[in-house]
């Protein structure tokens, strides 16, 4: 077939335009801007070139404790919303009644909006002046001490975050695994029922092995998705977070980049490159782990 | 089902159920207590110091208030105007560069497909900062324009809808050419049609993503009067009903996710489907 250079590149023309402008240029840009020191958004003037930004960000405690936040994150929800989605999955899995139901109802909260339902969520959580909210009071049921649980102690603030966010990530990771388990030859089963294999082994030697493609899918994605956390910690908190000490990396970010403290875009980059590389070895690790347990 | 074992199998399925039923409760319940509040009156939700799980007087009051003491009904103009343009937009860019990869031969094709692909890993906070100097520096904070053109092309969907293109017979095409159909005529008419499922997905996985984006439509954006509903909410939760009023707050709550809800339940098959296929999020 003849080639169609030019009626090819007449097609391409907008997606690789707006891909130059708003993809490829501001990546090389975010590395000149993290580069340049002491970076003046007025003038547009910047003293030298240097590392200097990075150091800054590094030992800014708004970033330090932007970066505890998201890692405690990190570390609770992924773990925690994978064996809850799996076991859930499973569950599914095994029934035949109302099945379509439950898939559909447990899908919800991935269509809905973020800050909305944050919204709902405060309000069940917070105490105001006329009400202790409704987890304080199912704690006084139980004869809990009640908490603030969005403007006291850091642990209770943490708890919440971590509750929405788990709530949020459940519908994709339900919906993959479901599909995982379904894809699972039903003869592999079949072959294990005649020879009267106990259904913990079944679980272990046949399904989990079979499954652990995307259940390490669903454990790298959930690492770059709670790494990226921001929306929710607003829904939850308000915007202004180094205020209530909740902010997250991507908060930072937004925060250096505009709004009462913004005006650097400078550091901000410094903070974004911080987080791409975190999220670049822990990605490189998990495809390695990967390598090593899945295939084969 | 096995007798030999029928005892412990239904204690097994009960707890199956249970945990069922436990987690539909723990996702359902925050929609529940949004509508069941949205109705109180403001008066009677105050005075319950313990809530009251079912609401005896409805009133529609919190959803009058919701339209006129904040403009509700902009934000939901603003969100429609932008959900549209950026998906028509998106759509036609991205048909047309599928197009290209699938169906033309050219130089360097394969080479420019690996780097739009490779393009898939940028993750958007790396380029939302040089983003935002651009569209300040084009005086476009506190336009639409502002809001849509950062994210009208989408490599993952070119994909999506490269591979879909490819699995249509060359014999379709080469009749079509001794016809003398032009390119953008059998585009429209032969590939679009065939393909339409997929085209479908793309379009309501962008509907969603563009109704419940938030961050730049905030970063772009601080006048009112071009506020998202996402914004909204949030400038709601900040400075509305006097932040007191958490009925009338419930209330614009329904009011901005009907529209998803609505979406996801005459579409969840194709959504469901569609995120398998290559959504994120969590």
């Amino acid at each position: 077939m003849k080639k169609q250079n030019l009626k090819a590149w007449l097609y391409l023309l907008p997606a690789a335009a707006f891909l130059a402008v708003f993809m490829i240029y501001p990546l090389i840009d975010v590395v000149v801007y993290s580069l340049e020191e002491g970076y003046n958004s007025a003038s547009q003037s910047y003293f030298g070139v240097g590392l200097y930004n990075f150091s800054y960000v590094l030992r800014d405690p708004y970033f330090l404790q932007a970066l505890k936040n998201t890692l405690i994150l990190v570390v609770i929800t992924v773990p925690v919303s994978t064996t809850l989605a799996l076991l859930i999955s499973l569950a599914l899995h095994s029934v035949k009644a109302l099945k379509s139901f439950f898939q559909t109802v447990y899908f919800l909260p991935y269509v809905t909006n973020t800050l909305a339902v944050g919204l709902v969520f405060m309000i069940l959580f917070k105490k105001t002046a006329y009400s202790e909210g409704l987890v304080n009071l199912l704690i006084g049921f139980f004869g809990g001490p009640s908490v603030d649980f969005i403007d006291g102690p850091y642990w209770a603030k943490m708890l919440v975050m971590c509750i929405y966010t788990v709530w949020v990530v459940m519908p994709f990771k339900i919906l993959i695994l479901t599909g995982a388990l379904a894809s699972v030859n039903p003869e592999y089963y079949k072959a294990a029922r005649v020879d009267g294999t106990p259904k913990a082994r079944i679980f272990f030697r046949i399904t989990l092995p079979l499954i652990s493609p995307m259940i390490f899918y669903l454990v790298i994605t959930g690492f770059i998705g709670a790494f990226k956390a921001y929306s929710d910690a607003v829904a939850l908190f308000g915007v202004d977070l180094n205020a209530a000490g909740m902010n997250t990396i991507v908060g930072y970010v937004y925060d250096m980049l505009y709004g009462n403290s913004g005006g650097y875009p400078s550091y901000a980059s410094a903070a974004a490159l911080v987080l791409f590389a975190i999220v670049f070895t822990i990605t490189c690790v998990n495809l390695l782990i990967r390598r090593k347990n899945v295939v084969n | 089902m096995k007798p030999k074992d029928g005892k412990t199998f239904s204690f097994g399925r009960a707890a199956v159920y249970l945990l069922l039923v436990l987690w539909g409760v723990i996702v359902l319940f925050p929609f529940y207590w949004m509508v069941l509040s949205s109705f109180k009156s403001y008066s009677s939700y105050n005075a319950e110091f313990v809530p009251r799980f079912i609401v005896t007087d409805p009133t529609l009051a919190n959803y009058r208030d919701a339209f006129t003491a904040v403009p509700l009904a902009r934000y939901f103009l603003n969100t429609l105007i932008f959900t549209a343009a950026t998906t028509a937009i998106m759509l036609t860019v991205t048909v047309l560069a599928a197009f290209a990869f699938s169906r033309l031969e050219f130089r360097g094709k394969n080479a420019v497909f690996a780097l739009f692909l490779s393009l898939m890993m940028i993750p958007g906070e790396l380029v939302v900062i040089t983003n935002f100097v651009t569209i300040t520096d084009w005086n476009m904070r506190n336009t639409f324009w502002g809001l849509i053109l950062p994210s009208v092309t989408s490599v993952f969907y070119i994909y999506l809808l490269k591979e879909n293109f490819e699995q249509i017979p060359d014999e379709l095409y080469k009749a079509a050419k001794i016809d003398g159909t032009s390119d953008l005529k059998y585009l429209l008419k032969v590939m679009l049609p065939i393909c339409r499922p997929t085209v479908v997905t793309v379009t309501i996985l962008k509907v969603i993503e563009c109704w419940n984006s938030y961050v730049w439509p905030r970063l772009i954006t601080d006048e009112q009067a071009y506020f998202l509903v996402s914004n909204g909410i949030q400038e709601i939760r900040e400075n509305g009903f006097g932040r007191e009023n958490i009925p009338a707050m419930m209330a614009a709550v329904v009011v901005i996710s009907l529209p998803l809800v609505i979406l996801f339940l005459v579409f969840r098959g194709k959504i469901m489907s569609g995120v398998m296929r290559g959504g994120t999020k969590g």
